[in-house]
């Protein structure tokens, strides 16, 4: 059976700081990495899915002889097959793992099949006739809220409505007023690997699941839910991951897998293609954003006022915990004395939103940065010098009350990317490829105007309002064939960001021996919290930095009390215990043996606490960070096509552990960003998807995404192990709404939604 | 589903004249995406790529015969020169890989109002040979789209070539697309002006069911252009081709676009276009 091995790495050095090759890497690039695609048994059987054509609709009756009837098919199962509770969902259980009774969106799962051949099942799955009765729909966020809106869920239409107010009330007026509103789309994970596991049944009524994930412990809780299982009996295996950026915090196959195994006794493999991946999982709220500033003459903010409605779509997901971030860093970086901001997540019958990369932050920074360039415009002063003006600083509260307790370098990343060189002004004849429209030979420069915009974000790190947030490591060291091995297992989530090289990283450093096996990711661990939040590298990496200096103390005072010395002094190194006059004390293998030491911790970061529900103040974060982004377009004002010539970026990262996966993080962020300005959307047309494949849901190429210039500081947050900050999102924050930006200044248009189409440009909608 | 795989063109002809119903792949760049996304289940597939003459190009009374089977990567690299018009919508279509499979029998074939092969082939004043056990004929290329995504062969015959003459003049092409490499058409222009007869050459795609060129626009132009003289060309004239091209065109609204904007973007292209050609003949006298 081809599921993952433990992985074993040929780099055996690279410690903090350093930039070692990940195990995956070349793997990935030569199309020798098992994804969860690929897992394969010869016994095993496959699964598929019937989901609903319609956003709402009640479920009359659902008819499954013909498919069953179907040669080849072992078993159909619907919502009256869930032996457990059948709901589940990240912050509320309100999804059905099958569809009980209504439909609440389209591409909802209303029935499965299992069969000897993936085209069976689907096949088979088509001739399962359900008969709907077609409901009226909500489709719009702003119009769930109307009283007189169908309902999506007998309780209502809000998912969580947030409340900050800061420094008293508005003040009616203010020297200079600035307002706007804003629409951001759908955008889409577009992860690579789609959707897919494998799942066996086990000899004692159990089931094993292999499957690519972010947070295999919060997939378990609910599995075990829906199936009536307890956790010892649902045991998950993390299988290669393409890619994921939010969009596999919530279930897909899961429990549909493991029923289906279950029922047949075999093992059961699901794989979503292409189309089916975009109904498969949750995509980015859109949002609907109307924003005030009030300043001084000068440009001085006075007050920051916020309406942002994000629909969440027929499941609540994390809409929660979206309104949340949205809420509570909804007016950016910036310092407010007073704040009047309400946040809103709301159920529609469209597709389900949830996590991804920037998490509510996303949004709120085309809305809060574009009103920032507008004061810098009714002001006069350039929109580098407004944004320092009115910049966080270490020292301050931002809207929440909340003290920025380490570094804030809002003016400094913004004068980097500042002070950095521009591209040059284009000469003579030009490459088609560096112009807007590219090869397909629109423009020879006839149109072409170039705008340059600037933006900054901060966006808090790990989970937020008093979550309990943490993660689990074992370290084992031992001796294996003479040479000292530290086995490290965590079931924290390797989905392509590097993780694994970030464990051994620390291992190395924290014991001083070379060679880290980094055990399969699995629930035979506690939980590692989830991949995502920018979290890993600091709250995985802080677990196994403690269960390692867990390991260390237990190996020292075994060589003090070996050696009759005092432990004080002892350190590890190369695979021996050296005294602090630089003397081998012993050897590790000499002083362990046959024998293995292993520890295990649950390790904390520093507690967060809810937010007033009527004031929206508290400590809701655990730490931020902060990037800024400047872009360079090139518009063909004419036809409305854009060629991003620059974007390039600084920011802080506390401390870079792999300065190599740093880029990585920076540079793939920065071209989501960028993605979600220019192209990316799900166009959704009362409740229907119509654009679920790649043919339209357009994702940037190399040839969209210009070479990047990037300053990377690191500014050590005390309060984090090593100083590290979370990387993986900020560039995804500020990339997008800097070219907006320029976007704007080439044109001279408002151009208030994103993606911005070459009709909004060209005045053809 | 069966799998034929003639060996040569004759036995290519007898299995489409037995089995009507085959569908025949060459690069398979539709053909496996229409089977992927289950959009047919045909009754048999019939591989052209055994059948060596069908992948050959050479020049015969002074026209380029384009054997169907010649990909998108070999006309770029070997027609570049001979074909321009083709070889700049080639340069568009697809990524690397799909340009290496990809063909322009195939584009013909699948007959999308959105191939970008058909506005290039449509200026140049193309002709498509077919045949079928029955014989060979010619069809004009403006002939040859039927209706969306249809054309005019019989169900027993295939595309054998695409002959083109050799152009007099400049030729352009251009393609709107939302990113800025590997996208379908939002809307296309071929142009290409032929000095030796004074005509003009269209090509529009993805702004009306089918490909089709801009009649009123071609006759206009090849009156109003000092074709021995070469003066300047009048911004004016420039303007009015745009939008006697934009007149021609009936597009719809579609996730890739709406109808005004490919009306819009199609005036721009075609004046552009226009200005580069003319541009290159005052050049090359
Ligand atoms: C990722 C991707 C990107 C694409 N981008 C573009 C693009 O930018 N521009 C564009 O125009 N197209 C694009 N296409 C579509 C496709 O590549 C082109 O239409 C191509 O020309 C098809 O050629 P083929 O040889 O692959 O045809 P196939 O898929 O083999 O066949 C296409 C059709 O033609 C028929 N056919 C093939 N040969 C013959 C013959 N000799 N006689 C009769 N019928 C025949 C087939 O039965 C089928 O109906 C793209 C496709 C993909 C998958």
């Amino acid at each position: 059976m081809s599921t993952p091995a433990t992985q074993t790495d040929t780099a055996t050095t690279g410690r903090i700081g350093d930039s070692p090759l990940r195990p995956d890497g070349v793997q990935k690039v030569t199309g020798e990495f098992a994804y969860s695609s690929d897992l394969w048994l010869d016994d095993m059987i496959w699964g598929a899915t019937l989901r609903s054509p319609h956003p709402h609709a009640r479920i009359r009756s659902i008819d499954i002889g013909a498919a069953m009837a179907t040669a080849g098919v072992h078993t159909v199962l619907t919502a009256d097959d869930v032996p457990g509770r059948n709901r589940v969902g990240l912050e509320h259980d309100d999804q059905p793992a099958l569809a009980d009774g209504i439909v609440r969106y389209q591409g909802e799962p209303v029935a499965i099949v299992a069969a000897d051949h993936p085209e069976v099942a689907r096949q088979a799955a088509k001739k399962i006739v359900v008969d709907y009765e077609v409901l009226p729909a909500v489709t719009e966020g702003r119009a769930a809220l109307d009283p007189t809106a169908p309902l999506v869920h007998p309780d209502g239409n809000l998912v969580r409505h947030l409340r900050i107010r800061k420094g008293g009330t508005v003040p009616d007026s203010a020297p200079v007023v600035v307002s706007l509103d804003f629409e951001v789309g759908m955008q889409d994970q577009a992860f690579l690997g789609p959707e897919s596991g494998l799942a066996v049944p086990a000899e004692d009524g159990g089931v094993e699941l292999y499957v690519a994930t972010q947070w295999l412990h919060v997939d378990q809780r609910q599995i075990c839910q829906a199936l009536a299982l307890p956790p010892e009996k649902v045991r998950l295996t993390l299988a290669g991951v393409g890619g994921a950026f939010g969009g596999r915090e919530d279930l897909s196959m899961h429990v549909h897998a493991c029923l289906l195994a279950m029922h047949t006794n075999r093992p059961v493999k699901m794989v979503y293609n292409r189309e089916e991946s975009f109904f498969g999982h949750v995509h980015r709220h859109p949002a609907s954003m109307r924003y005030e500033f009030g300043a001084d003459e000068d440009g001085r903010l006075r007050y920051g006022k916020a309406e942002i409605v994000f629909d969440g779509g027929a499941y609540a997901s994390s809409t929660g915990a979206v309104v949340g971030n949205g809420g509570t860093m909804g007016l950016g970086p910036y310092r407010f004395p007073v704040v009047h901001v309400d946040c809103f997540g709301v159920y529609t019958n469209n597709p389900p939103c949830g996590a991804m990369r920037g998490f509510g932050c996303v949004q709120a920074a085309f809305a809060h940065e574009a009103l920032m360039d507008e004061l810098a415009d009714r002001v006069g002063v350039d929109r580098i010098a407004i944004r320092q003006l009115n910049g966080m600083r270490e020292g301050d509260e931002n809207i929440t009350g909340q003290l920025i307790d380490s570094a804030a370098p809002v003016g400094e990343l913004l004068q980097i990317v500042n002070d950095l060189p521009l591209p040059p002004a284009p000469t003579g004849t030009r490459d088609l490829r560096d112009l807007p429209g590219g090869v397909a030979n629109t423009t020879h420069g006839e149109g072409v105007v170039r705008g340059v915009g600037y933006a900054v974000t901060y966006k808090n790190v790990g989970f937020s309002e008093g979550f309990d947030d943490y993660s689990t490591a074992r370290v084992r060291l031992e001796i294996t064939a003479g040479e000292p091995v530290v086995t490290v297992h965590t079931a924290a989530a390797e989905v392509g960001q590097g993780l694994i090289t970030v464990e051994q990283q620390i291992c190395r450093t924290e014991l001083g021996v070379e060679r880290v096996v980094v055990h399969a990711k699995d629930t035979q661990v506690g939980s590692g919290g989830s991949t995502s939040a920018s979290r890993q590298t600091y709250v995985t990496g802080g677990a196994v930095k403690a269960a390692c200096e867990a390991v260390r103390t237990a190996i020292l005072e075994r060589a003090a009390a070996a050696a009759r010395t005092p432990v004080a002094g002892l350190r590890l190194d190369g695979g021996k215990i050296v005294s602090s006059s630089g003397e081998v004390v012993a050897a590790l293998a000499d002083l362990l043996g046959a024998e293995a030491i292993e520890e295990t911790v649950e390790w904390r970061h520093r507690p967060t606490s809810r937010i007033d529900p009527e004031t929206g103040q508290g400590d809701a974060h655990v730490q931020y960070a902060f990037s800024a982004h400047r872009a360079v377009v090139d518009v063909d004002i004419e036809l409305g096509l854009v060629k991003v010539v620059a974007l390039d970026t600084a920011q802080d990262v506390g401390k870079a552990i792999n300065p190599a996966a740093v880029m990585g993080q920076i540079q793939g962020g920065s071209a989501q960003g960028m993605g979600l300005a220019l192209m990316e959307e799900i166009i959704v047309q009362d409740g229907i998807i119509r654009n679920p494949s790649f043919t339209d849901y357009l994702i940037p190429t190399i040839l969209d995404m210009p070479p990047m210039k990037i300053e990377v500081l690191e500014y050590a947050d005390p309060h984090a192990p090593y100083g590290v900050r979370g990387v993986g999102e900020p560039p995804t924050i500020s990339s997008g709404p800097a070219v907006a930006a320029a976007i704007r200044q080439a044109t001279g248009l408002a151009l208030r939604r994103v993606p911005v189409r070459p009709e909004h440009i060209t005045g053809t909608l | 589903m069966d799998f034929l795989q003639p060996r040569s063109w004759a036995e290519a002809l007898e299995a489409k004249a037995a089995h009507p119903g085959a569908v025949p792949i060459a690069g398979g760049t539709d053909v496996m995406v229409e089977l992927n996304f289950d959009k047919h289940r045909p009754e048999a597939l019939l591989d052209l790529n055994r059948v060596d003459d069908l992948a050959q190009w050479w020049t015969e009374d002074g026209r380029v015969r384009l054997g169907a089977g010649v990909s998108y990567s070999r006309v770029i690299d070997e027609l570049g020169d001979t074909l321009p018009g083709l070889a700049m919508a080639s340069r568009t279509v697809g990524s690397p890989q799909i340009r290496n499979r990809g063909t322009v029998g195939g584009n013909l074939g699948a007959a999308s109002p959105a191939g970008d092969a058909h506005p290039a082939l449509l200026a140049a004043e193309a002709s498509v040979e077919v045949a079928s056990t029955r014989g060979t004929r010619s069809i004009p290329i403006a002939e040859f789209y039927t209706g969306v995504k249809r054309n005019a062969l019989e169900p027993d015959e295939l595309v054998a070539a695409i002959w083109v003459t050799p152009p007099s003049g400049p030729q352009q092409f251009s393609k709107i697309g939302t990113r800025n490499a590997m996208v379908i058409s939002v809307a296309a222009f071929g142009l290409a002006l032929h000095p030796d007869r004074r005509t003009v050459g269209t090509g529009i795609g993805s702004a009306a069911p089918t490909p089709r060129r801009a009649p009123d626009a071609e006759s206009f132009l090849a009156g109003e252009l000092d074709w021995d003289g070469r003066r300047e060309l009048a911004d004016s004239v420039a303007r009015e081709f745009g939008e006697r091209v934009r007149a021609a065109a009936s597009p719809i609204d579609d996730v890739r676009g709406t109808a005004a904007y490919r009306l819009h973007s199609l005036s721009v292209m075609a004046r552009r276009a226009l200005a580069w050609a003319w541009h290159d003949y005052q050049r090359a006298a």
